[in-house]
């Protein structure tokens, strides 16, 4: 008797043409619970979705639990070097197999039964079997996992989505900008490191529809621009090119499909080693360091200061994954209006010793670079993402404009590769992505699972 | 030896020896045969940590900026157990320069985090300060409750507290101000107050 998946989503009851429109979507994206529901498994899971760090599980046998949308999963390395995200679900009655955040095990066993699973997902014995007339070796009752997980370059992306495209096509030109973003590491990596972890309350995708918007910084932001130039003669610390006329700045913001968009900050900024180092704002223990390296290094000492100082880059793929900076922020919705949004912290790597040692003092700069943002300039996007949220409640005017840009000749190109480019301060970014998004909402995908190990 | 530089405009006293000392100093000190039992240094201990609450819930910041030494620390870490600063990032590591603009940042009118201002109320006890090797340094473990009301809604936090304090002529200055939440290493909803 063949017994239903109940995998595929109902068909969409919403009419999506009306709610997301060329220059406008409706609140109900961001409000309403049933909506939210539809996007946990439409686009978390139903499309490519960041789930973790390949440094954060360096070992056979290493996990870290996490989500899938809302799905508790467990990303590892399996015993033979297998990455998988099995679902952290016990087939018995449901329990968690996994209750800790990290760690290294070959089996899980459950709390309440004493089910025990391999880490390929393999359910490896039960206590007392004889209790069962069934074959427990059959499939049904090893752990859930999820069918397509593909890595590019350290970053760990998941689908449950059986007709996605291979994950390097799905990114498409997005790659090229994370290896460039990479490349500027001695080895081309980074390792993941503790995190500045905040909460808002609002829906997710107001800190997405944030990631590579150029228009809010002179606003949002303007404590942390006071701040960061208190001590200087004139404006030329951190963000400082977003305060006069941001549109004529040579920075840009860049679509390029799939929900995938990149602000791109280095034309701001000199081209030459120490450009970076030389607009990081101050920091605990800049000067010693900096001095210190200087010693080291002599004229090469640029090349480390700017490893320390953070990359102008905002580069957002899409539903969950940011990279700015050197963070690697990682979305996690909660509930319509709750969301979890994780700065990891990153550190260089230098196997080959390129930095002559000074490898541990500019991950020491680096800590104090990175906690800067979190601190000062997050919590008060954080805070308008919230009353965001508060000013959604008014239904009679339901609208959210993002039409900065649209229908002006000439301000928004697109090549002859597709990619879209406009100023920094366009929201040309969020038509596009919601264009995607829609298509995800109004024609769910067959979502899958696996059981075999 | 030249003058050291001012700690308020450049942070030369945040050395990788400076860090190693810190790890070491917040690293197993709360030895039960260190306790400091006599009732006058643990009453002087309790009025200063009280009177730092107050400071805090009055919005008196740049009087509680004086509480500190010029080379200070105020570390709130992001892990149960501290760790070491030089590998992870905190949720706050702010040396003198920084603990500055923290405050600065406040007043710019336009922190939005803190517009309105979070209204709290500490509960500071269980303070109990304990000898260090340095004669005239006390370490000082508080456990503390924090409730915050902010923009028509309330939270709790709570946790504890290292003081690293130095004696003065007329009472203590901070050294290093330790604050280790009890969820410091889970998602936090507007971590824009000085705790
Ligand atoms: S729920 Fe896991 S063994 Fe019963
Ligand atoms: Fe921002």
């Amino acid at each position: 008797m063949a017994r239903g998946t109940g995998l595929t989503n109902a068909p969409g009851v919403w009419d999506w043409d009306a709610l997301v429109q060329d220059d406008r979507v409706h609140r109900l994206l961001y409000t309403d619970p049933a909506i939210f529901d539809a996007e946990m498994s439409s686009v978390f899971g139903g499309t490519w979705t960041y789930v973790a760090h390949e440094s954060q599980i360096p070992s056979n046998n290493d996990f870290i639990t996490t989500r899938l949308g809302l799905r508790p999963i467990i990303v590892l390395r399996d015993r033979d070097g297998v990455t998988r995200a099995l679902f952290n679900r016990c087939t018995h009655r449901g329990a968690t197999v996994c209750r800790q955040a990290q760690g290294s095990a070959r089996v899980f066993q459950c709390a309440y039964h004493g089910w025990t699973f391999f880490n390929t997902g393999e359910l490896s014995g039960v206590p007392w079997p004889d209790g069962y007339a069934t074959d427990l070796k059959d499939e049904q009752y090893n752990l859930a996992q999820v069918p397509r997980l593909e890595t590019y370059r350290g970053f760990i992306f998941a689908t449950l989505n059986a007709g996605a495209v291979p994950l390097t096509e799905h990114l498409g030109p997005m790659t090229e900008i994370i290896d460039q973003w990479l490349d500027r590491h001695p080895g081309g990596r980074v390792k993941l490191c503790e995190a500045n972890r905040l909460k808002y309350k609002g829906n997710w995708k107001l800190a997405y529809d944030n990631a590579a918007d150029g228009y809010h910084v002179k606003f949002s932001h303007r404590s942390l621009l006071e701040m960061e130039n208190r001590l200087k003669e004139g404006d030329e610390k951190g963000m400082s090119f977003y305060k006069d006329a941001p549109d004529e700045a040579p920075m840009y913001v860049q679509y390029l499909g799939n929900g995938n968009h990149f602000k791109d900050k280095r034309p701001n900024v000199e081209d030459r080693p120490g450009a970076l180092w030389d607009i990081e704002g101050a920091h605990p223990g800049m000067e010693h360091f900096e001095s210190s390296i200087r010693q080291r290094l002599g004229d090469r000492a640029e090349i480390a200061l700017d490893l320390a100082a953070s990359e102008p880059v905002n580069i957002n793929i899409f539903p969950n994954l940011l990279i700015l900076g050197n963070h690697i922020q990682v979305l996690q919705p909660q509930a319509v209006d709750e969301t979890d949004s994780t700065w990891y912290g990153t550190a260089v790597i230098d196997e080959e010793d390129t930095l002559e040692g000074a490898v541990e003092e500019v991950n020491t700069l680096r800590m104090r670079t990175m906690e800067s943002f979190p601190n000062f300039g997050e919590v008060d996007d954080a805070t308008n993402f919230e009353e965001i949220q508060r000013g959604l409640a008014a239904e009679e005017d339901p609208w959210v404009y993002m039409h900065r840009g649209l229908g002006i000749p000439g301000r928004v190109k697109t090549d002859d590769r597709g990619l879209i480019t406009a100023p920094a301060t366009d929201e040309v970014f969020m038509r596009e992505t919601y264009r995607y998004y829609k298509e995800l909402m109004a024609d769910p995908p067959t979502l899958e699972i696996r059981r075999a190990p | 030896m030249a003058s050291s530089p001012d700690p308020s405009r450049s942070s030369h006293y945040v050395t990788d020896a400076y860090y190693a000392d810190l790890v070491v100093d917040f690293t197993d000190w709360q030895a039960d045969d260190r306790l400091i039992t006599e009732a006058a240094t643990r009453e002087a201990c309790r009025a200063f940590l009280e009177h730092e609450a107050r400071l805090l819930d009055t919005h008196r910041f740049e009087d509680w900026l004086r509480q500190f030494t010029g080379e200070c620390l105020y570390w709130v870490p992001a892990t149960p157990r501290g760790g070491d600063p030089r590998r992870e990032v905190a949720v706050c590591l702010d040396d003198r320069r920084r603990l500055e603009d923290r405050v600065y940042r406040l007043r710019t009118g336009a922190a939005w985090s803190q517009l309105p201002a979070s209204r709290t109320a500490r509960l500071v006890s269980n303070v109990e300060p304990f000898a260090t090797a340095t004669d005239d340094i006390l370490m000082v473990r508080s456990n503390f409750t924090l409730h915050e009301f902010r923009a028509g809604e309330s939270q709790l936090l709570a946790g504890w507290c290292a003081h690293r304090l130095r004696r003065t002529a007329s009472g203590f200055e901070i050294l290093v101000k330790q604050v280790n939440l009890l969820n410091c290493d889970q998602n936090l909803r507007n971590p824009s107050i000085i705790i």
